[in-house]
């Protein structure tokens, strides 16, 4: 079975620094992989590569087994693939409902159709009705999303995400800076949303990542040390030096 | 889960009347446009409503890039004049060749001119967004503007390109050689070019260029090519500039250079700004007052750019949303019944600030007739540029109209915080 995921020998630098060398990751389908490693250790960057953002200055990514690397993130978006970012990044100054309903619009096959009523597109109109209702603001879908509470937009973050039905989903911290309780909240909601699809996310919450993850891969220093289940991680004296301490025992 | 919302397709928030208000919004355009001309019906007012017009379609093609797409061009004249060229063009060829082609649909030569322009240079100059494109289509604009003037055979040099509107076949008996008739063609042309603007704003594409103007990097990531929705944002604005262009062409039975030029590109960022970008009826606004204000303006006096330039800083410092944001800040109150609180301290406020406006006039006034020049006559009062007098009623006009205006200002933000917790309380203001 192909892998969601392949990553192959990467490399990335920019100029003389080398901020990924030599990963290699492979995330089966359905399954949630979470990223961790401390900070500065290319986290973010990998996500970036595997969605297009910027590009390997060597190596290959692959895509539900179709090679996506060097390619543009709307094209790997179009493969099946999307991601949200760790600094919220939402349509500020449009609508919760239209920042859902944009985010359906490609999925649903209208693309830059200019022939057409965006408002009465029934299958538009229901499924941004029905990611609205699945995040929990169905009751602000009127509100500019610049006027958002930051975890309301945390989860229009998520929502963007999702709406256009990819089945690699990516979350790049999706509850940092959330109290406790909306942390719980946005767990339940990552863990419902992403049923039946591939997930990975990049988490600093531990509780998070036990929680939540069929599978951990360990990131130091642009280098993936170790990948396994949790136990396995939990239990890996490398994992232990380099990053996770006593925090996990 | 227990606390998740009930499913809301059903309970989406509809204004009260909204798709009534909204069709009576449009339907009072359309019978403006016709009975304007009914009830001012001198000369001059059937050409200002005729300028106006164009203005209208103009501004609302720049709002297509400025406000729906978030592109700031400095050259939007282009467009503007090269679909004036050809519909000067296609007239003559018409007119020459007996083709049976009625007048009414030579603007639409002007659109395929603005848009083929368009589709030519607008890859290029879309690949970018923000300062990258605002300066190319300045480049871009200096270029065509200056060939213009040297590629005579196309442009006719200084002297331009005319042409003769009554050349035509006539139809329906109308030669369109009265300016009335003039007239009633800018103006079917207007509702048509405005109602499909707008709608252009209802589809998935001009969704999607309001998303690129909010974050053209989250774009990406659902799946939309920026560029090529950039690029089509250009087209579709070089089309209606183009329209608006042909029917310039036609009006004035002429295109030459200066419909090309910078000026012409500065006058419509101007009225979009001034009148509103983030609203679609802001640029129509905008579009009257600054025709309005250009027309009116020349005839009084010589430094009308000046004052054009004093409103333009006003405006970007005070009410960067223009008239259409002042206007639609409003709407929140008067749905909460609390307008009333604020409308006493705005008049209070008025009459400082009206001579504080007083003074500036008369100052740039007294400035530019210094060397020479008649009178001032400002509210049928006579100043003379020289006499110490005015120097001081200037003076004392500004400084105190200042000084008073802040005050009163302050309590109109105080009068407006009142009102919009009142507002916020009823749930009308987020």
């Amino acid at each position: 079975m192909t892998a969601a995921i392949q990553v192959n020998a990467v490399e990335k630098s920019f100029g003389n620094v080398q901020i990924i060398r030599d990963l290699n990751l492979s995330v089966a389908k359905g399954e949630r992989h979470a990223i961790i490693g401390p900070n500065g250790a290319g986290k973010s960057t990998t996500f970036n590569l595997i969605s297009g953002h910027i590009k390997p200055t060597s190596g290959e990514i692959r895509l539900n087994g179709e090679v996506t690397s060097g390619l543009r993130p709307f094209e790997i978006n179009r493969r099946g693939l999307s991601r949200s970012f760790q600094v919220t990044n939402v349509f500020a100054r449009m609508t919760v409902w239209e920042n859902v309903r944009c985010a359906v619009l490609w999925a649903t096959g209208h693309r830059y159709a200019f022939w057409k009523n965006v408002d009465t597109l029934p299958e538009v109109k229901q499924r941004t009705a029905q990611i609205l209702d699945d995040i929990h603001l169905s009751h602000r879908r009127d509100v500019p999303a610049g006027l958002l509470t930051y975890a309301e937009q945390r989860e229009l973050e998520i929502g963007i995400t999702i709406a256009g039905g990819a089945s690699v989903i990516m979350l790049d911290e999706p509850t940092a800076g959330m109290s406790h309780a909306e942390t719980e909240r946005a767990v339940a909601l990552i863990r419902r949303l992403t049923e039946g699809r591939t997930l990975v996310i990049v988490e600093h919450d531990m509780s998070v990542v036990f929680g939540l993850a069929d599978r951990i891969s360990v990131l130091v220093y642009g280098h993936i040390i170790a990948s396994g289940t949790p136990e396995e991680i939990r239990g890996n004296p490398k994992v232990k030096e380099a990053y996770l301490g006593e925090e996990v025992d | 889960m227990s606390n998740a919302p009930t499913p809301s397709i059903a309970a989406a928030k509809q204004e009260p009347g909204g798709a009534l208000s909204f069709y009576g919004v449009w339907l009072l355009g359309a019978i403006a446009l016709v009975v304007l001309p009914l009830i001012f019906s001198s000369g001059g007012s059937l050409t200002s409503f005729s300028l106006i017009g164009i203005a209208i379609i103009f501004a609302l093609s720049y709002n297509i890039l400025l406000g729906q797409t978030g592109l700031l061009s400095f050259g939007h004249a282009v467009q503007y004049g090269l679909g004036g060229f050809l519909a000067v063009h296609v007239m003559n060829a018409v007119a020459s060749h007996n083709w049976p082609i009625p007048l009414p649909v030579i603007p639409l030569a002007g659109g395929i001119g603005g848009m083929a322009f368009a589709l030519l240079v607008g890859w290029v100059m879309t690949k970018r967004a923000g300062t990258v494109f605002a300066m190319i289509s300045l480049g871009i604009g200096e270029l065509v503007a200056s060939s213009s003037l040297i590629l005579r055979s196309v442009f006719g040099g200084e002297s331009g390109i005319t042409t003769d509107r009554t050349s035509l076949m006539p139809m329906f008996g109308w030669t369109f050689g009265p300016q009335i008739q003039v007239y009633y063609l800018i103006a079917f042309w207007v509702m048509v070019s405005a109602i499909a603007m707008y709608a252009l704003t209802r589809t998935p594409l001009g969704r999607i260029c309001n998303a690129v103007r909010d974050n053209p990097e989250r774009v990406e990531f659902i799946g939309y090519d920026p560029h090529v929705v950039r690029y089509l944002a250009y087209m579709f604005a070089g089309f209606f500039a183009g329209i608006a262009g042909g029917l310039t062409a036609i009006n004035f039975e002429i295109a030459n250079s200066a419909y090309l030029g910078a000026t012409q590109s500065g006058l419509v960022l101007f009225s979009a700004f001034i009148g509103g970008t983030a609203y679609f009826f802001g640029p129509i606004l905008g579009a009257i007052l600054v025709t309005y204000l250009q027309l009116g303006l020349t005839s009084v006096t010589s430094v009308w750019q000046l004052y054009f330039g004093v409103i333009f800083i006003g405006i970007v410092m005070f009410a960067p949303g223009g008239i259409a944001g002042i206007l639609m800040k409003h709407r929140p109150l008067i749905r909460a019944g609390t307008l009333g609180t604020v409308i006493p301290s705005y008049l209070v406020a008025a009459i400082p600030t009206l001579a504080l406006a007083l003074g500036i006039i008369l100052t740039i006034e007294t400035v530019a007739r210094f060397s020479g020049g008649d009178a001032i006559k400002l509210l049928g009062i006579p100043f003379v540029a020289t006499a110490p007098t005015t120097w001081a009623a200037a003076a004392v006009l500004v400084i105190g109209g200042f000084l008073v205006a802040r005050i009163t200002w302050r309590r109109v933000a105080e009068a407006w915080d009142r009102a919009a917790t009142v507002a916020r309380d009823r749930g009308y203001l987020a």
